[in-house]
């Protein structure tokens, strides 16, 4: 436990969190033990926005990296991970472990998690600024990409993947999803080839009680028990050598009972026998995957998973109750060098009366004031740094773009803070009041700001409410009934 | 309950019964010094010991003890091993943080071959090899005595800082 003095300085009284950390979490990371310290009288703040791998990561190396540093990790929501909580698929829990790591990582004393506390609204960026020596933006990618095409906004029953993965995981700002979702009709179109895209496949054609052992949310498995979709295609603009999913994912899908992988367009795949054998090792393996399934003998099946290549939807149209009911579509053709997409005039027209639109998150800055490349989708920075605030980094998605799995995330991570070691070594440090500045202007305000102990209290009602129903957790997603339970 | 786990886990193919064990509480604390005193006290014969080197990818070399039958992943956290951010899933086929790199004739003696899922989760490595393997689906055996092997960088640009 710590107290904070009038002076700003931090006194370490004694270390209750530490005694905690023993019971739980993984013991793969040794925090105590330092490689290579920058030694330094003053204690270094280190401020953190988001609680996900990228700040979490990065709190590692720096922890490891540093003797005295006291990192804040600042996030909007009252509890921690990101897209680890509100992003991984439920019926992926052996992903989620890394939260063992990152709940060690948490525990530590020189640690501290600030939860509910929206950076940009509930604090300025420019507060951290003076208060920290080290601010590192690791905020992940909080908006998406859309079409911009007639009937996206407009038709019912036209939604975004990114808020669909939102509401089966309990993300508190699309609890109420299930009032404009229908999984009433048979056919449902999901526009885009990545992971995510097999990601809400496999959730919509997954047998039920499958989903029912994890940690969905029971709003979300009451609606998918009464879906009637049975046939799923999923549109990609470019060619089967273009797709972005990896293979575990599409291995997957041609695993879920029950359901059939079809590629509508058998010839195009078939056309790869002859480049696979140039193609390197991973690429090989999953286009001789495709090439495979797109041979396979078809036993018939309750439900069918299409992929159709080289089609990029124009419009979304309507029936007279402004509901989807099919979904218009170019067809493209590849520039034989560049690859490029060029459409043709020719069109097709897919029936559904669902559409998801997966074709990427995007990151936002947190403040317009910040050095951002609205094209990129990133902050404006040389290795992390950003650009033109010395002190001032990114990390993960909105440094990379978002893009990459939890190990990518970790190798950006890591390398950024041994940017950050570096530049510690000629930085001047004079003594700053880090997180003191924070809570009193938050408690000013009368904020509310959720500890560690409050998350740890969140996680236990959690997994209390799971456990009577046979799931590893019930996630809450009321953020006041979040914060009731931790304070 | 738990012995059973963790027996099993030394049997079947280790991908399924990980994952499914993960709602087992005693699982999800697998890692943690419980499960460790555990084995200790289990009546199970005693094992080999193996030496077994890693080499960092900045060349650091750190040496230790493993028992037979443990993966290489089990050698890496029960020794403390200073490797960073080695084994996220906690062994369960997920992550492909703990890539090794064998000796070619090290990797041709391994008893068997990676399955499809270990070589999926490997084609998402850096720095993916012939000789690659995933630490966690590596289970020492008496005659790994000696056994040298790299851990690549993990951080695609780590060569360069
Ligand atoms: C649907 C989906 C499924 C995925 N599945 C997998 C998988 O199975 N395996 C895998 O390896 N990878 C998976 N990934 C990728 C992985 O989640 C990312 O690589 C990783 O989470 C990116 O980390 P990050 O820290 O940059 O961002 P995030 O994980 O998004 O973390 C950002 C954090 O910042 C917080 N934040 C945002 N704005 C503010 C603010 N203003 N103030 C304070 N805090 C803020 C957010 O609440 C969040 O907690 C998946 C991604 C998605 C989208
Ligand atoms: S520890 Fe995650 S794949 Fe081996």
């Amino acid at each position: 436990m710590r107290q904070f003095t009038k002076h700003g300085k931090i006194v370490w009284i004694s270390c209750l969190k530490h005694s905690q950390s023993k019971h739980f979490g993984s013991p793969l990371i040794r925090l105590c033990r330092f490689t290579t310290p920058v030694r330094c009288h003053t204690i270094i703040q280190c401020a953190v926005v988001g609680s996900g791998p990228a700040g979490m990561y990065c709190a590692q190396r720096l922890l490891k990296g540093l003797e005295r540093v006291k990192i804040d990790i600042y996030e909007s929501l009252p509890v921690p991970f990101g897209l680890v909580r509100y992003g991984v698929a439920p019926d992926h829990p052996e992903v989620k472990n890394v939260t063992n790591t990152f709940t060690s990582i948490l525990s530590e004393d020189r640690v501290e998690f600030c939860g509910n506390i929206h950076i940009g609204k509930d604090v300025r960026t420019k507060m951290l600024q003076e208060a920290y020596h080290i601010v590192i933006l690791s905020h992940g990618a909080d908006a998406e990409r859309v079409l911009g095409i007639p009937g996206e906004s407009t038709a019912k029953n036209v939604i975004s993947a990114r808020e669909f993965v939102g509401w089966y995981n309990g993300l508190p700002q699309n609890r109420c999803m299930q009032n404009k979702l229908d999984l009433e009709c048979e056919e449902a179109v999901i526009v885009g080839i990545g992971n995510v895209a097999l990601d809400v496949s496999r959730i919509l054609l997954s047998p039920i009680d499958l989903l029912a052992e994890t940690d969905i949310t029971e709003e979300s498995l009451e609606v998918l028990k009464k879906s009637k979709i049975r046939r799923l295609t999923l549109l990609a603009r470019r060619g089967p050598l273009q797709v972005a999913f990896t293979i575990k994912e599409f291995r997957e899908m041609t695993k879920i009972p029950d359901v059939l992988t079809i590629f509508d367009q058998p010839e195009m795949v078939s056309s790869l026998q002859s480049v696979i054998p140039d193609l390197p090792r991973p690429r090989k393996r999953l286009m001789d995957l495709m090439l495979q399934t797109s041979k396979a003998t078809v036993p018939a099946a309750k439900k069918e998973f299409h992929i159709r290549f080289l089609h990029s939807p124009t419009s979304f149209n309507v029936d007279e109750d402004g509901k989807l009911c099919s979904v218009t579509c170019a067809i493209n053709e590849l520039h034989p060098e560049t690859k490029k997409v060029l459409s043709t005039s020719s069109q097709n027209t897919i029936m559904g009366g669902l559409a998801m639109r997966s074709i990427g998150y995007q990151a936002i800055p947190l403040e317009s004031e910040l050095p951002f490349d609205v094209h990129q989708g990133i902050y404006k920075h040389q290795v992390g740094r950003l650009e033109g605030m010395p002190g001032t980094y990114c990390c993960g998605w909105v440094q990379t773009g978002p893009e990459g799995v939890i190990l990518s995330t970790m190798s950006n991570a890591f390398a950024l803070s041994g940017t950050i070691l570096k530049d510690l070594k000629s930085m001047r440090i004079e003594e700053k009041p880090g997180l003191d500045i924070v809570k009193n202007y938050l408690s000013a305000q009368g904020h509310p700001v959720v500890s560690f102990e409050g998350w740890r209290k969140i996680d236990a009602e959690e997994q209390r409410r799971g456990k009577a129903k046979g799931k590893p957790r019930e996630k809450m997603t009321d953020v006041g009934e979040m914060i009731q339970i931790a304070i | 309950m738990a012995a059973a786990i963790i027996l099993l886990r030394h049997v079947l193919p280790r991908t399924k019964c990980i994952a499914t064990a993960y709602f087992q509480p005693q699982y999800l604390r697998s890692y943690s010094p419980v499960r460790r005193n555990f084995m200790q006290t289990s009546p199970a014969p005693k094992k080999a010991r193996v030496t077994v080197t890693f080499i960092r990818h900045d060349g650091k070399r750190l040496q230790i003890q493993g028992k037979e039958g443990d993966s290489l992943l089990d050698v890496v956290v029960n020794n403390d091993l200073d490797l960073e951010g080695f084994g996220a899933c906690e062994g369960t086929l997920a992550c492909s943080t703990c890539h090794l790199i064998f000796k070619k004739e090290d990797y041709d003696r391994l008893p068997d071959r990676p399955s499809d899922e270990e070589l999926d989760m490997l084609d998402l490595a850096y720095g993916l090899s012939d000789t690659s393997r995933l630490g966690c689906q590596v289970v020492l055996t008496k005659d790994m005595e000696g056994l040298e092997v790299q851990v690549p960088s993990g951080t695609s640009d780590a060569r360069g800082s």
